[in-house]
């Protein structure tokens, strides 16, 4: 098999601006996201992710201005999300260049969603996010951000979505998530054995050998991390010598 | 140069524009038979899925025109796929330029397959200055069999051919809008061909 894992720096972005304190010094401004998209995708980022964390209808059109600025200057492919919850919405990020859109609440609400747009735009574009948090056990699903609970098991969810017709699914393990101790790698891999559609493993990146941990005790087909990566900890070249030298297909 | 992407509300133009762009290349995009009959180059994007893109071909009238053009004309995954006689992604019925099958990827692997894979025995100018077993990236669920008209292939699950020529006709599976500074050098090509 010679399809290699993904390497996805993940940046946020508030008020078309990149946060959480990102210092790079290459850059004259580190808080444009377009300077950081191309910095990463020079040093072999394998795909980007936007997440709008304002995401106000005031700011969608700044979204959708940054959108096409990135389309305009990268030459890899990039997910966009945070605060999408129609078909309009997904149009108009996709129209503007977005290769994929990443839906998480919106879709658990009203999961028809999916169907709708994997049939107008096809799946490989249609991402779902999914923040869970183990409980007693027993892995549930978190909406808005980790700030609501729900009743429902991870497992079941991630059927239905992939049923639904989503192309990837993008689960981040709110237990590991920030705390720098690798990713939640058994709950990837249940996810991974028993869905056919591709994981995107987000949630605990701290060293090299946490990604190597999750491509092969996770079994992700993806990995996403952010402070790693802007503050500099891993370089993605580096990370990416160690996969291959730890037998992992990687684009070097 | 005249190049003109065929407009029949594929997804992934503005990523192909942008592409060019980088290039330093302007590309019309239209529908119109004239201006595709006389451009220099005509690349045929594809994202989405396979019958409704046909019937959308059919409804701008440009499923009867692709077939008779003369000049280099490069079709992009989907694109690719509409090139061949059949597909299996909604049981429907290709342009028929290439006499082969489009067909879904089955067994015990990841579908769609997302991400980047590698080329190889590539024998075609358009790939001119591309080493062997270059990543370029790929999303798709249906892919075309090993065959003769092959300039490249890749493995996953099986050896398949991700890159298609006869002709004036080329065909590439993956996206070289999205695959970096490889896609950017087989664009390139594919300009000068």
């Amino acid at each position: 098999m010679t399809l290699a894992k993904r390497i996805i720096p993940c940046l946020d972005i508030k008020d078309g601006r990149t946060v959480k304190g990102i210092n790079f010094k290459e850059l004259r401004d580190a808080g444009d996201p377009v300077a950081l998209a191309e910095l990463y995708s020079k040093e072999g980022a394998d795909e980007l992710v936007f997440l709008d964390i304002s995401a106000t209808e005031e700011n969608r059109k700044t979204l959708i201005n940054l959108v096409s600025s990135v389309a305009e200057k990268i030459n890899i492919p990039f997910t966009v999300g945070g605060g999408i919850s129609s078909v309009q919405d997904v149009d108009a990020l996709l129209q503007n260049g977005a290769d994929k859109v990443s839906i998480n609440s919106a879709v658990f609400k009203n999961p028809h969603l999916i169907n709708d747009l994997a049939a107008k735009f096809g799946s490989q574009c249609v991402v779902v996010a999914i923040d869970a948090k183990c409980i007693n056990g027993e892995w549930l699903v978190y909406l808005v951000g980790g700030k609501v609970p729900t009743k429902i098991n991870l497992f079941t969810w991630a059927k239905e979505v992939e049923q639904r017709g989503a192309g990837e699914i993008l689960f981040t393990s709110m237990d590991n998530d920030g705390t720098k101790n690798g990713f939640a790698n058994d709950a990837l891999a249940s996810l991974s054995s028993t869905l056919k559609i591709p994981i995107i493993a987000s949630g605990g990146a701290g060293n090299i050998s946490h990604f190597v941990d999750v491509f092969q005790k996770g079994k992700a087909d993806a990995a996403i991390a952010a402070s790693v990566f802007h503050f500099k900890e891993i370089e993605i070249k580096t990370l990416k010598t160690e996969l291959k030298n730890n037998n992992i297909a990687t684009r070097l | 140069m005249k190049i003109v992407i065929i407009d029949y509300g594929s997804g992934n133009i503005q990523s192909i524009l942008f592409a060019l762009q980088r290039l330093g290349h302007k590309a019309t995009v239209t529908n119109n038979s004239i201006i595709i009959k006389n451009a220099d180059k005509v690349i045929f994007p594809g994202v989405g899925q396979a019958s409704s893109a046909m019937l959308k071909l059919q409804e701008f009238g440009v499923d009867q025109l692709i077939p008779k053009l003369r000049q280099p004309v490069l079709g992009i995954c989907l694109g690719m796929q509409l090139l061949c006689n059949h597909t299996e992604e909604g049981n429907t019925k290709g342009l028929g330029i290439f006499d082969l099958n489009v067909v879904r990827f089955s067994g015990q692997l990841k579908i769609p397959q997302i991400g980047w894979n590698t080329i190889y025995n590539l024998k075609s100018p358009l790939f001119e200055g591309i080493h062997e077993k270059e990543y370029v990236y790929l999303v798709h669920s249906y892919y075309v069999p090993f065959c003769e008209e092959a300039i490249a292939l890749t493995d996953y699950g099986r050896i398949y051919a991700s890159a298609l020529q006869k002709d004036n006709f080329y065909g590439v599976q993956f996206h070289p809008e999205k695959s970096s500074t490889a896609g950017d050098k087989i664009l390139t090509n594919f300009l000068k061909l």
